[in-house]
């Protein structure tokens, strides 16, 4: 690790402020993305902006048909959260299913968000629930937040605060893990809302883990659970392997057929 | 049987400071005015250096030394040595090959050590590595074995064509004539896939030079202290042995990388001298997946001949072994002396023959990893056995019961060399089948089946050697070395005994176990009794810890030196009690007068040798105090039979292991429950090769599995709660304590059972094997690209 300056601040206004006076600098939030990179000297940031324990980043409330959850609050949180598992325990269960238990008592939304690793289990969430990112500039929908591989929507020293998820009628996920490391090599997140808060249809499928551009949703899968909300609906569905990722986990066309595969599976467990 | 003796499931006593966080590794070893190193290594396979310019590094902040292979080679120094020779079919030597400390001309493997960095602390040696500017010339990458063997780029100008050695063992005309006559011959190519050890605690070294005597003090993470101080002094730096302290502490597991002598222990005690000041080198984990000697890499063709009553008639196989880069210190007789030897297996096979090619490639060397030879030749013989009970059409135990070497033949001399002086195979197949309920599965085939999940069921018989061995007989296969062990007994005044052994524990819990055979052996506390190893200052010359050796030949050294002490205390007693040392018994702690009640206990007699106020004095030493070395008269031969069960996802083609039973002889035991724990840990290595560990590189030679996030170790929820059974077995019948090892059993029988288990599940789809690791992809393109045989 190279030597940085370590900064708390006491708002996110203040964050910002030291964002913009540091060049080079650098959030801080569960660091468990951040430090693994740092001690393998594959980046230099001139200064840690440590927001791990902002309250204004912090917690999850229910708000009115969303569940609305700070920035830097852990998958802990939110996998054991009352309100989560009430209102979308298909959310609960994929943030008690990231990584092992000391990464989800560090590791924050707002930090797997921001970083869009392809193989992250979130953004599966976020593009399958139609979330919107909050931030202290503005708002964005999932389906334009994730741009590709580890990068997003956001500019050089904006801040995520808080991410905002509608609460569906169900919601299901299923996760088929990259075996040493135990990311998505696919993860599947369907949801179904009547009333059309969702931009787009009903119905929504995104899959995490397997598109050589980060997190996608699969049209033809949503049309098809629009009629037959069941995991036959989506059984004969395969998705296409020339934009999936292939690698020594998984060949391309291995990674669609377990597409297919975790979205049965996905909507064989929506629940309400 | 007392309830700290020979057999009582003592707990760990070593286990209290390491829960504790007490436990003293090496890392945790820091000297007064100490420096650290940091190593610059090869970022890519194969190279020519054409310069490297270290100047910049020399004048960073903090840097004490920099070192190159050139400056190592101008003092003398010479290369890590191999310590055993392998002969070639044609008579000819194997190529032995130089491997510099650090490398000099060329780099061979991604993480060959090229500088060293020396600076006040370790980041400042990291910052001045950045600086250090190598030119190097890339040069092909000698990947793939089978390509290696077929010319183009060499490793080794020595080696023109990339092959080590070619050996042989057995008779290949009866063998050929065997085959050549049989009613069915099994055929088979086998991957044994190449794996990292992974211990949890990475290599560390700290060299000390003491300029006032001239004494060095390397202590390093090692299995083996004394085998290090012979390398390394003799062999690479020409430091007499008494000028040479080798201490390991606590070492955080081994599983046989740490059984070799490493360049980097050499430099950082070579350094030390140079720069006047302790050397400090702590490996991180990176570094240790691209410089810890890997395990395993074998591609085998094996063929194996039945006559028309199903039985073994002959068995050849053909290997290529990869050695990587360098010849590790026991590279060379991992795939022959301790692979060829194993393939008569638990059965009467008349003929075998084997041919094993080793090849250097552009890897990081290969040498002994838990089983060493053994499991290969397990594997190879295994599931060999299990694809032909599928081919004719028999149940995959009964034709291993039926070619069963039978209880009457032992000794029973093997046609590859080795005699197993005594064995009973079927009871432990017997009780395996009964753990695993193995008449009942059909029934649980079908049952899973109802779910849409294939279920398989396979069974292992593993034969290995253990306890290596007599010396005179691996001297004669190519050992540069003796394999006895030493044990000195010192009784303290007071009674309470201090061992000092030449064995070395690092998980498998010898501060218990040998505790366990002093308390029983001299009816004495547990408690009164500490186990000293790994400090070549403190214990006699032995050999270490490896190929499961401890208890069986440690242990008969201890056994023996105990058997010297209570002669001894005798002697005294008699004095005492004024008899003839003829009538006097030892039994529960006392020495006693035979047919009488005048008995004397044992810290009195030894009190009496140290304040020998009345004592035989003329005709006895003072104290008490005994040595033994012990060679064995030959290997040792645990056997049983592992039975896995598992059930597969066909969709995504995942595997579960359902039910696992474990059913071994491993002769007498001296604490159950730390044998159980042994074969659970072997076990479930054996699941991480058989599933999904797994070293890849790519064609240029890098390493593509170099951390946990591409490299999978199995973890607990990968495995089911274990049935294991420890039989009466068969006692050893050379060695005191009748006992054969346990170390490396699990990661024997293991993987053929678990591939055999999902090779059964998927005969449904016409699939009759699958190589290791049986990833979820594997299976699921296995089961995609064979048209479904069985209807619905
Ligand atoms: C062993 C291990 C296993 C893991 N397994 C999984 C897994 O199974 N699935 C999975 O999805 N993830 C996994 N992770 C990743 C884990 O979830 C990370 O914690 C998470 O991805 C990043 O969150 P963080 O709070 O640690 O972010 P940090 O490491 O602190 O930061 C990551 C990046 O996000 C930026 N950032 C952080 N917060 C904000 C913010 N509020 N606004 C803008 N930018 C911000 C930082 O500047 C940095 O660039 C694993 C990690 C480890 C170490």
């Amino acid at each position: 690790m190279y030597n940085f300056d370590y900064v708390r601040p006491s708002s996110v206004s203040d964050a910002a402020q030291a964002l913009s006076n540091n060049t080079d600098a650098s959030l801080v939030a569960g660091g468990h993305t951040l430090i693994p990179t740092l001690k393998q000297r594959l980046a230099q940031p001139s200064a840690l902006i440590d927001i791990s324990q902002l309250a204004e980043l912090k917690g999850i409330r229910s708000d009115g048909g969303n569940i609305v959850i700070g920035a830097a609050t852990t998958h802990a949180e939110v996998a054991g959260s009352a309100d989560v598992k009430a209102a979308i325990p298909a959310l609960a269960e994929l943030a008690n299913g990231i990584g092992d238990r000391q990464v989800r008592h560090r590791g924050t939304i707002g930090g797997s968000v921001a970083n869009n690793d392809p193989s992250a289990d979130y953004p599966a969430a976020l593009l399958g629930l139609g979330a919107s990112v909050v931030t202290n500039r503005g708002r964005y929908d999932a389906d334009s937040f994730f741009t590709g591989l580890f990068s997003t929507a956001l500019h050089p020293g904006e801040i995520i605060t808080a991410v905002h998820f509608p609460i569906p009628d169900k919601a299901g996920y299923a996760k088929f893990e990259q075996r040493a490391s135990r990311y998505c090599l696919v993860s599947v997140f369907v949801a179904q809302k009547s009333g059309g808060i969702f931009s787009s249809g009903e119905t929504r499928v995104a899959v995490s883990g397997a598109g050589q551009n980060g997190v996608f949703r699969v049209a033809e899968m949503e049309q098809a659970l629009q009629g037959n909300f069941s995991p036959s609906g989506v059984s004969g569905i395969k998705v296409s392997s020339a934009n999936l990722m292939n690698d020594m986990h998984g060949a391309a066309d291995y990674r669609a057929a377990l597409i297919t595969a975790m979205a049965e599976r996905a909507v064989g467990a929506a629940s309400a | 049987m007392t309830a700290q003796g020979i057999g009582a499931a003592v707990k760990r006593r070593e286990d209290f400071r390491f829960i504790k966080g007490d436990g003293k590794y090496t890392d945790d070893i820091n000297l007064p005015n100490q420096t650290y190193c940091y190593f610059l290594r090869s970022p890519v396979a194969h190279a020519a250096i054409r310069n490297i310019d270290i100047s910049a590094a020399q004048s960073a902040p903090g840097v004490v030394a920099v070192f190159t292979g050139a400056d190592v080679d101008a003092s003398g120094a010479g290369g890590v040595p191999c310590g055993w020779l392998v002969t070639s079919r044609d008579g000819n030597p194997m190529k032995e090959p130089k491997h510099p400390i650090l490398a000099v001309g060329k780099v061979r493997h991604v993480g060959d050590p090229v500088v060293a960095v020396i600076a006040e602390t370790l980041e400042q040696a990291r910052n001045a590595s950045e600086l250090v500017q190598m030119d190097l010339d890339e040069l092909p990458a000698v990947v793939n074995m089978k390509s290696a063997l077929q010319g183009g780029s060499s490793v080794h100008e020595e080696a023109a064509d990339n092959l080590c050695f070619d050996w042989e063992l057995g008779d290949q005309a009866a063998t050929d004539a065997a085959l050549a006559g049989a009613a069915h011959v099994t055929k088979l190519d086998l991957v044994n896939n190449r794996l990292i050890p992974n211990a949890m605690e990475p290599r560390v070294a700290i060299g000390q030079y003491a300029p006032g005597t001239e004494d060095y003090t390397l202590y390093t993470t090692s299995q083996n202290p004394h085998v290090i101080r012979l390398l390394m002094g003799a062999f690479v730096l020409s430091i007499p042995e008494h000028k040479l302290r080798v201490y390991a502490p606590d070492v955080g597991g081994g599983f046989g990388s740490k059984i070799y002598h490493y360049a980097e222990e050499a430099l950082v005690t070579w350094a030390s001298k140079h720069i006047r000041r302790p050397v400090k080198w702590t490996s991180d984990r990176s570094e240790a997946f691209m410089s810890d000697a890997h395990g395993r890499d074998h591609l085998s063709h094996v063929e194996m001949a039945f006559d028309a009553d199903n039985r073994i008639i002959a068995l050849k196989c053909e290997t290529l072994a990869n050695m990587g880069a360098y010849l590790s210190t026991f590279a060379p007789c991992i795939p022959t002396w301790l692979h060829g030897t194993l393939l008569a297996g638990q059965y009467v096979t008349p003929a075998i023959y084997t041919n094993v090619k080793a090849v250097f490639t552009n890897t990081v060397p290969v040498d002994a990893y838990r089983g060493a030879g053994r499991p290969e030749a397990t594997y190879i013989l295994e599931r060999t056995i299990s694809k032909a009970a599928q081919e004719l059409g028999v149940d995959q135990a009964e034709l291993r019961r039926k070619n069963f070497i039978q209880p009457n033949q032992f000794p029973y001399q093997t046609p590859v060399a080795v005699v197993y002086d005594t064995g009973d195979y079927e009871p432990a197949l017997n009780k395996a089948m009964e753990l695993a309920d193995y008449a009942a599965f059909e029934q649980r085939r079908a049952e899973a089946k109802s779910r849409g999940k294939l279920r398989g069921i396979g069974v292992a018989s593993y034969i290995e050697a253990c306890g290596i061995a007599p010396s005179s007989l691996v001297g004669a296969l190519g050992a540069r070395a003796g394999l006895y062990e030493a044990a000195t007994v010192r009784v303290n005044p007071t009674g309470s005994v201090s061992v000092l052994t030449g064995s070395h524990s690092h998980g498998q819990g010898h501060e218990t176990t040998f505790a366990q055979v002093v308390a029983d052996k001299l009816g004495i506390d547990i408690g009164n009794v500490d186990i000293v190893h790994g400090d070549t200052d403190k214990i006699p010359f032995g050999m270490g810890t490896y190929g499961s050796r401890s208890i069986a030949v440690g242990g008969s050294a201890l056994v023996n030196a105990l058997d010297k002490v209570i002669e001894k205390g005798k002697k005294i007693a008699a004095h005492l009690l004024e008899a003839s040392a003829d009538d006097i018994e030892f039994a529960n702690g006392a020495y006693t007068v035979k047919g009488t009640d005048k008995s004397k206990a044992f810290g009195d007699i030894a009190l009496t040798a140290y304040v020998p106020h009345q004592y035989p004095i003329e005709t006895l030493e003072p104290g008490l105090e005994e040595t033994a070395f012990y060679d064995p008269k030959n290997f040792t031969y645990p056997a049983g039979t592992y039975i896995c069960e598992v059930e597969i996802d066909p969709q995504t083609g995942s595997t579960q292991i359902v039910s696992f039973s474990a059913a071994d002889d491993f002769g007498n035991v001296i604490n159950p429950m730390i044998v159980e724990g042994q074969v659970h840990g072997g076990v479930v290595q054996g699941v991480g090769q058989a599933l999904m560990e797994n070293a890849v590189y790519d064609d240029n030679g890098q390493l593509l599995t170099g951390s946990y996030m591409d490299y999978t170790m199995p973890r607990a929820d990968d495995v089911p709660s274990f049935k294991v059974a420890t039989l009466a077995g068969t006692p050893c019948t050379h060695n005191p304590l009748g006992v054969k090892g346990c170390g490396e059993a699990g990661a024997i029988g293991a993987p053929p059972a678990v591939i055999n288990a999902i090779v059964d599940a998927l005969k449904e789809y016409g699939i009759d094997h699958i190589d290791m690791p049986a990833t979820p992809e594997k299976i699921w393109r296995a089961i995609n690209a064979q048209p479904r045989m069985a209807a619905e």
